[in-house]
């Protein structure tokens, strides 16, 4: 099944061109070029994936993480910045970020690192199910 | 208790790294841009390879992106020049407009970080001015920042640069309240120093939502 990404950056340019390329890799992907949307977009769609630029316009893209793994810790962020010092890097893994990657980036190294966001969602996911059907069962009392 | 000039060497450097962190984040926005459509092209390529056939219509499509990217770069990197070349003699005589102007499109990003519009109008009359150019740059950023950071609901920033009553003035509209929001006092100690050396004064009208800086013609007489 295509792993269905959300894409944000506030570089339109950017995201559309990207976009493109990732559809042609069989990705099924969506575009925002703000922060704000994004929070948005996470309430009413499920993503594999995340990938969020560190710096935009209306939010920071540490503040944008924050936010999104409060909304669901299951989202697997990948972020991208013009700048990675060691200091951001280990703050956004702090928060649960699966990686942070250079612009600019080359497309398949994203492309592996979304497919290892997508593997680890879906064991997360599996986790969660398996949790639940535990405490029902368990509830029962059978 | 430090000297003017160790505070401003201090500032200088905090102001210069800055910018070309600024700087440098813009460019690679657009490597990141260029690598894209030059990655598009090769997808393209490929695909040509394997019997499909290319559209010229796209073609000319990631043609005129790369070409819009390097003329955006091409700005930004005249802009940089003209900022790094404002180091190269202490005292010059330059047309404020031109320097403002400069300060400005280098504060654009810093301006979209915040959500404010930062506007400059251009004078009717340019004036020119004789000073030191980099530390008069430096000023106008303290003043820009602070600015930018209480600029009031409309978030809009503009700056003016024209003849004054004994020189020139730049002035800042920005519809804030300098003294109450910002709980730092202001000016402070680094725009205390570069008043002193460039014989400026500020002058602060929150009513108005105003900071103006009133500065001599010319720092040799």
């Amino acid at each position: 099944m295509a792993e269905k990404i959300l894409l944000v950056d506030d570089e339109k340019d950017f995201v559309e061109t990207l976009a493109e390329r990732m559809r042609t890799r069989g990705m099924n992907v969506s575009t925002n070029t703000s922060a704000k949307d994004v929070l948005d977009n996470v309430d009413i769609e499920s993503f594999d994936a995340i990938v969020l630029d560190l710096q935009m316009p209306d939010m920071d893209g540490i503040e944008a993480l924050k936010l999104i793994r409060a909304k669901n810790p299951n989202l697997q962020v990948i972020l991208l910045t013009g700048h990675a010092t060691v200091e951001k890097g280990i703050e956004a893994m702090k928060l649960g970020a699966l990686d942070l990657l250079e612009k600019p980036t080359d497309i398949e190294t994203l492309t592996e690192k979304i497919k290892k966001a997508s593997t680890r969602k879906m064991m997360l996911v599996q986790e969660e199910t398996a949790g639940k059907i535990k405490d029902i069962i368990g509830g029962k009392g059978w | 208790m430090h000297t003017n000039w160790e505070i401003i060497g201090r500032e200088g450097i905090n102001f210069y790294g800055k910018m070309s962190a600024s700087i440098s984040h813009e460019i690679k926005n657009i490597l990141a841009i260029i690598n894209e459509n030059a990655g598009l092209l090769s997808d393209f390529t490929m695909m040509a390879e394997r019997g499909v056939p290319i559209e010229p219509e796209r073609l000319k499509i990631i043609a005129a992106k790369i070409a819009e990217q390097v003329k955006r770069a091409d700005l930004i990197v005249k802009n940089m020049n003209q900022f790094a070349h404002s180091i190269d003699e202490q005292i010059k005589t330059v047309v404020l407009d031109d320097l403002v102007a400069v300060v400005v499109k280098l504060s654009l990003r810093f301006a979209a970080n915040r959500g404010v519009h930062l506007e400059h109008q251009p004078a009717a009359i340019p004036v020119s001015i004789t000073t030191s150019p980099f530390l008069l740059k430096n000023l106008v950023w303290l003043c820009l920042d602070k600015a930018m950071d209480i600029a009031g609901e409309k978030k809009n920033v503009s700056i003016i640069a024209k003849d004054g009553q004994n020189g020139v003035m730049i002035k800042f509209k920005h519809s804030g309240i300098i003294q109450e929001k910002s709980g730092i006092s202001f000016p402070g100690e680094q725009e205390n120093a570069l008043l002193t050396l460039l014989r400026a004064e500020m002058e602060i009208n929150d009513e108005a939502g105003e900071l103006t800086l009133h500065l001599p013609a010319s720092l040799d007489q």
